[in-house]
């Protein structure tokens, strides 16, 4: 498979002076896939998220999306409309007051012409399972409904790409399971590669790849069962592992013979009904 | 106690005012104020006020929002036409004591300025009454559009407007939470002195603004990146179509202009 993100030693400071906030970062994020960037504050991954769509400019090193090199000024819109980002405050990134014209403002920005525009909004509220919302007010909605309208208003430009940026860290448990529900269905019904970065264990989990991130650099990239296998280094940089993922690490530390590459509740009263029912015999 | 403030009052509803074009609708209330400040015969005055009275009866709004809309300036029309009663000199005298002087002209006069400014307010009301704040704001970029030409930012005000419009409800909300934090750090917002409560205000007024600060940062990043570039080249979802319905009433509005100034020039 062909990737779509392709960032080459990529260095970053403010300024471009002081101490860098990405310390050399080589990426392929391959087309079609959805991968979590995880990491605590301060790791530099939201810095990371701002350069795929040219937010921010490498101090040195390259990103290309689609071919496209973020620095090329002259494809910035094509770039943006390739990669379209979602942030983590749903209400500073609604620009309408009315939830369709939200939905159309890239596309009036593009100059898409009317009969097609009202053809595409109608298409992403339907994606997201907004449409019965489509004439309300943001200020009706929920947070998980907002921020599945902002990602309505970019699925509307027909992206190659969506990068969310901490997209549910403002959303009460409901709203989170709705928005990473829609993500989820963005990337398997329309093939639109993910790039979602996070702090929640659990939503990293739920992705096919998942990135550590600490201090600039990426330091764990691999499926969630291998990276959250690795306890101790997560530890290390202060990250958390899901919850059924520690008890197995902490059974195996008892000397329980457990699998190491659980995820989910599911999988880990499977493990443990497996391990009782071998005990028993 | 913040939630109750709606900024222009509109009014959802199907009537034949609704369904006109706001950009018709800004053009007939000028229309509507040129009609009641052409001539100063009564029957001027009075085509007028059919005029008002047809409109208002049309939107199928209750009248009472239309008192309601007048009473806020109760206050300056009694200090004008006081003013009016006293100052102008015309006509017979009805009372004299010293320097008063109560004249027909000018109760003539003062009569006639309550009427027209009545209808006045009850004539723009009707505006934000059946048109929604951004409906009005889009139509306000149509009929500057022409001012472009002497780059006047048309588009830049009217995107101004329509996010202003869009985070009204999202400051209040804001304002609310600000205030419920204060109190619980033992600020009194709503007790003291007038001198005092305004002092408090501050506590609130500060936290807004830095965060109002923050917003538009976010916001202009999150345009940026669905591709604002400005008015250039935009197309737009809300379309402005004018029907049948725009052509007769602007026909009726023009007809009755017409017998204001007929009746001014002839009688």
């Amino acid at each position: 498979m062909s990737s779509i993100i392709s960032i080459k030693d990529l260095h970053f400071s403010y300024g471009g002076e002081g101490e860098e906030v990405l310390k050399g970062i080589d990426m392929e994020i391959e087309k079609g896939s959805i991968v979590a960037v995880l990491g605590h504050n301060g790791s530099g991954k939201s810095t990371l998220a701002k350069h795929i769509n040219a937010i921010l400019l490498p101090t040195s090193g390259k990103v290309f999306v689609d071919g496209i090199d973020t620095c090329d000024e002259e494809r910035l819109f094509e770039l943006r409309q390739k990669a379209g980002m979602v942030f983590q405050n749903p209400d500073n990134q609604i620009v309408s007051s009315i939830v369709e014209e939200d939905v159309a403002f890239g596309l009036e920005n593009t100059g898409v012409p009317y009969e097609e525009m009202r053809q595409r909004v109608d298409e992403a509220l339907r994606a997201v399972g907004m449409y019965d919302h489509r004439l309300h007010s943001p200020s009706q909605l929920s947070g998980g409904q907002k921020q599945r309208v902002a990602i309505a208003g970019i699925i509307a430009m027909r992206p190659e790409c969506i990068i969310l940026d901490e997209p549910t860290a403002m959303l009460d448990p409901q709203g989170r399971r709705e928005v990473m529900a829609t993500i989820k269905d963005m990337n398997s019904r329309y093939g639109i590669t993910i790039l979602l970065i996070t702090h929640y264990m659990d939503e990293a989990a739920q992705c096919g790849r998942v990135a550590v991130m600490d201090g600039g650099r990426i330091v764990l990239d691999d499926v969630p069962e291998k990276v959250f296998s690795q306890v101790e280094t997560l530890k290390k940089i202060g990250l958390d592992v899901p919850q059924v993922t520690e008890l197995a690490y902490e059974l195996r530390k008892a000397g329980v013979g457990i699998r190491q590459d659980i995820l989910t509740e599911e999988q880990c009263a499977e493990a443990l009904s497996e391990l009782l029912a071998s005990g028993k015999r | 106690m913040l939630r109750d403030i709606t900024l222009g009052q509109y009014f959802p509803g199907k009537s034949i005012i609704h369904k006109l074009d706001p950009r018709t609708k800004i053009i007939l209330t000028i229309l509507l104020i040129v009609m009641l400040f052409t001539g100063d015969k009564l029957i001027c005055l009075g085509i007028g006020a059919a005029y008002t009275l047809m409109a208002v009866l049309l939107s199928r709004i209750p009248v009472k929002m239309f008192v309601k809309s007048v009473k806020p300036i109760l206050p300056f029309l009694i200090i004008t036409a006081a003013f009016n009663i006293f100052i102008i000199d015309k006509g017979d005298v009805l009372f004299h004591w010293k320097a008063i002087k109560i004249t027909t002209g000018g109760i003539n006069v003062s009569v006639f300025m309550i009427i027209r400014i009545v209808l006045l307010v009850a004539g723009s009301s009707l505006l934000t009454y059946t048109a929604s704040p951004i409906t009005i704001t889009d139509a306000i970029e149509k009929l500057l559009s022409p001012l472009k030409k002497l780059h006047f930012p048309v588009h830049e005000l009217a995107m101004m407007m329509s996010i202003a419009l869009r985070f009204i409800p999202t400051l209040i909300e804001e304002t609310d939470k600000i205030i419920s934090a204060q109190k619980a750090r033992g600020a009194s917002i709503d007790s003291g002195t007038l001198r005092e409560r305004a002092g408090n205000l501050i506590s609130v007024i500060v936290p807004l603004f830095v965060s109002s600060f923050r917003r538009a940062d976010e916001l202009a990043t999150a345009m940026e990146c669905r591709c604002y570039n400005g008015g250039e080249g935009r197309t737009r979802l809300r379309q402005l179509r004018t029907s049948a319905c725009d052509y007769i009433a602007a026909a009726v509005t023009v007809m009755f202009l017409a017998a204001v100034i007929a009746a001014d020039k002839m009688l």
